[in-house]
């Protein structure tokens, strides 16, 4: 397919530029505090991407803006070549392919492991689909190979809020899975982790690579120095340096912010 | 592939305890209470009296009305304090049914319903267009709650309003309504409603065989709605309902949009309320706007707290329990019956989150431990 004239699939990502987030001088601001400041971000298809930032950087809200949850008050926001996510509502985008896990792991508590994978699981999502829906064994299968893979296949009939920190986090993340979003975001998902369950989780993100892009957002130095993709830097709601870990770690300006002046 | 068909996942829905349930309630209340009222005679000990038709009757109503409250607060997580007005609004609609089957036997013999001659109107007014009908009865009895609580909803939902502000709106909304129908001018009977009931389908509405057949159809409607309460709670759309209570953010990003979900059991709640309703307006022999008091529809939301939410058993215990409690201290000390209220609602708030059914289930388990201790 040549770029100038292919085929537009509808519902479909269109990645004839090989880019699947577009984020053009997008500004957000509250109450007078610009929280995103003409930020300018490009996600290539397939990339593993980490973002990090002192607090305040505006990571957490880039997050929101892509997933609709805030709205920007200008630039542009698109999905793909052709999806606007400046125009769509949060079950839209999360429908077009976009998945996010939330700084704090956010499943539903009194539904069982099992169930919760289940909800996420992508297809047909309408109320009154729902109402009819029924769990073939091609669906069970699913959750269950989600379940292996993020090891809770012993838990999968517990009651999701009594899973423990790292668990949740673990859940959630196979939230995802189910929901097979082409573009994850994920907002610190090794926070609260032992290191044996960070690594697992670094394992898990570089295997998912390619075939899905991934934005993480983190804290932790060594788990982004195992991802071992790009690193952006946030500061002041805009992009400050971009690189590898190594070229990033040795600009003047990113020591300056994270040492301070 | 193997599907199973619908109606069979439908009826599997609710287990074969809770089909045994079903049938001994449905022998009691539609064979044992029946034949006792009927045909035993009035001396007797085993003569069910009429007082006790009625109250029960009336209670299976608010059973109804209960369970579709808790669809919508214990399964959903959305506390409307206004359902009041959605079952006002059925019995209103078929209260108009039977203030035009009085025909000229009403005070003044005239073919208006007695108000509207108090009122010296001559003719009825445009939405009373119909209203002899028995089906047109029954259509508006199932569209106008259902349609009232489908805009209501609409509007409350998609601008994402939650929690107690949502439930404060509901409160207004039926407050709102009954301000509307005290007046004389709205032309439902201003604040004495519609009463002196005669008949229907020209059956007089007091015989002993038209009180169990109203006794009966409520006692059937109790038992549908928890069927069809057993197989939305259990279907995925009720795993999705209890997710928007537990996480509504998380819903919207998997792709769900919470506010059909929300709509969809709203309405079906206001419906069944509105049916309830009209179920409770013939048995009770009157309707008037107190029905849509805030007060009414906030001790709607103690049967369910005091039965136990998020359980269908539960708030028919709930109505049950508050609502025989009611009759007789309204009878024995009538000065009282609003404290009582209001300590049962304190005791179930601070001791019994889980109501009187959760208290069930945790001495059940604590008897398991020991059990467990002593083998």
């Amino acid at each position: 397919m040549s770029d100038s004239g292919h085929m537009l699939i509808p519902d479909e990502v269109d990645l004839s530029h090989n880019v699947i987030l577009y984020l053009d001088q997008i500004s957000v601001s509250f109450d007078g505090f610009k929280a995103l400041n003409d930020l300018t971000l490009t996600i290539d298809a397939g990339e593993l991407r980490c973002i990090i930032g002192p607090n305040g950087a505006g990571k957490t809200t880039m997050m929101d803006v892509i997933t609709g949850k805030t709205r920007a008050d200008k630039g542009k926001a698109f999905f793909g070549q052709t999806i606007n996510l400046r125009e769509m509502t949060e079950p839209e985008i999360a429908h077009a392919g976009i998945g996010r896990k939330f700084q704090k792991p956010t499943i539903f508590e009194n539904l069982t492991v099992f169930e919760n994978l289940e909800l996420a699981m992508k297809m047909d999502k309408r109320a009154r689909t729902s109402l009819f829906a029924w769990l073939d064994d091609a669906g069970r299968d699913k959750v269950l190979d989600v379940l292996r893979q993020i090891r809770l296949d012993g838990e999968s009939e517990r009651q999701a809020g009594l899973l423990s920190h790292g668990q949740k986090q673990w859940l959630e993340i196979g939230m995802l899975l189910m929901q097979d979003p082409k573009l994850l975001l994920l907002d610190e998902p090794v926070a609260g982790m032992t290191d044996d369950e960070t690594a697992r989780t670094g394992e898990l993100f570089k295997s998912l690579a390619g075939k899905h892009s991934l934005v993480v957002v983190e804290h932790d130095m060594a788990f982004i120095e195992q991802l071992g993709g790009k690193v952006t830097v946030l500061h002041e709601g805009s992009v400050l340096a971009e690189g590898s870990l190594a070229t990033v770690q040795n600009d003047q300006r990113v020591i300056e912010v994270y040492l301070g002046r | 592939m193997n599907r199973t068909p619908f109606i069979v996942r439908f009826l599997q829905a609710t287990p074969k305890s809770g089909w045994i349930s079903l049938a001994v309630f449905a022998l009691l209340t539609l064979v044992i209470i029946p034949v006792l009222h009927l045909a035993v005679a009035e001396g007797s000990a085993f003569h069910v009296s009429s007082y006790v038709v009625t109250l029960v009757g009336k209670i299976l109503c608010y059973a109804i009305v209960a369970v579709a409250m808790d669809l919508i607060w214990g399964y959903a997580g959305i506390l409307s304090l206004g359902h009041g007005l959605f079952f006002a609004l059925g019995g209103y609609a078929f209260g108009m049914y039977l203030m035009r089957q009085i025909g000229r036997d009403g005070s003044y013999k005239a073919d208006l319903p007695d108000f509207m001659v108090f009122l010296d109107w001559k003719e009825l007014p445009w939405y009373w267009t119909g209203s002899d009908s028995f089906i047109w009865a029954a259509v508006l009895v199932l569209v106008v709650p259902a349609l009232v609580a489908f805009a209501f909803g609409f509007f409350a939902f998609r601008s994402r309003i939650k929690g107690v502000y949502f439930s404060i709106i509901t409160q207004a909304m039926t407050f709102a309504a009954m301000l509307l129908f005290f007046r004389n001018e709205t032309g439902f009977g201003g604040n004495n409603g519609f009463t002196d009931f005669k008949r229907i389908l020209g059956h007089s509405i007091t015989s002993p065989e038209m009180r169990v057949t109203l006794f009966g159809l409520s006692a059937l409607m109790l038992m549908a709605t928890l069927v069809l309460g057993r197989y939305i709670v259990t279907s995925k759309f009720g795993r999705v309902l209890a997710a928007i209570r537990d996480a509504e953010s998380r819903v919207m990003f998997l792709g769900y949009n919470p506010l059909y979900y929300k709509l969809a059991i709203w309405t079906l709640s206001a419906l069944l309320c509105g049916i309830a309703g009209a179920l409770y307006v013939p048995q009770v022999g009157i309707i008037n706007p107190g029905e849509m008091s805030t007060a009414n529809s906030i001790e709607i939301a103690i049967w369910v707290a005091v039965g136990g939410r998020a359980t269908l058993i539960g708030p028919v215990i709930g109505a049950a329990i508050v609502n025989l409690s009611k009759s007789f201290f309204t009878q024995a000390f009538p000065e009282y019956w609003l404290f009582f209220l209001g300590a049962l609602f304190v005791v179930v708030t601070l001791w019994l989150p889980n109501g009187v059914v959760g208290l069930w289930q945790q001495m059940r388990q604590q008897m398991q431990q020991k059990r467990r201790a002593k083998a």
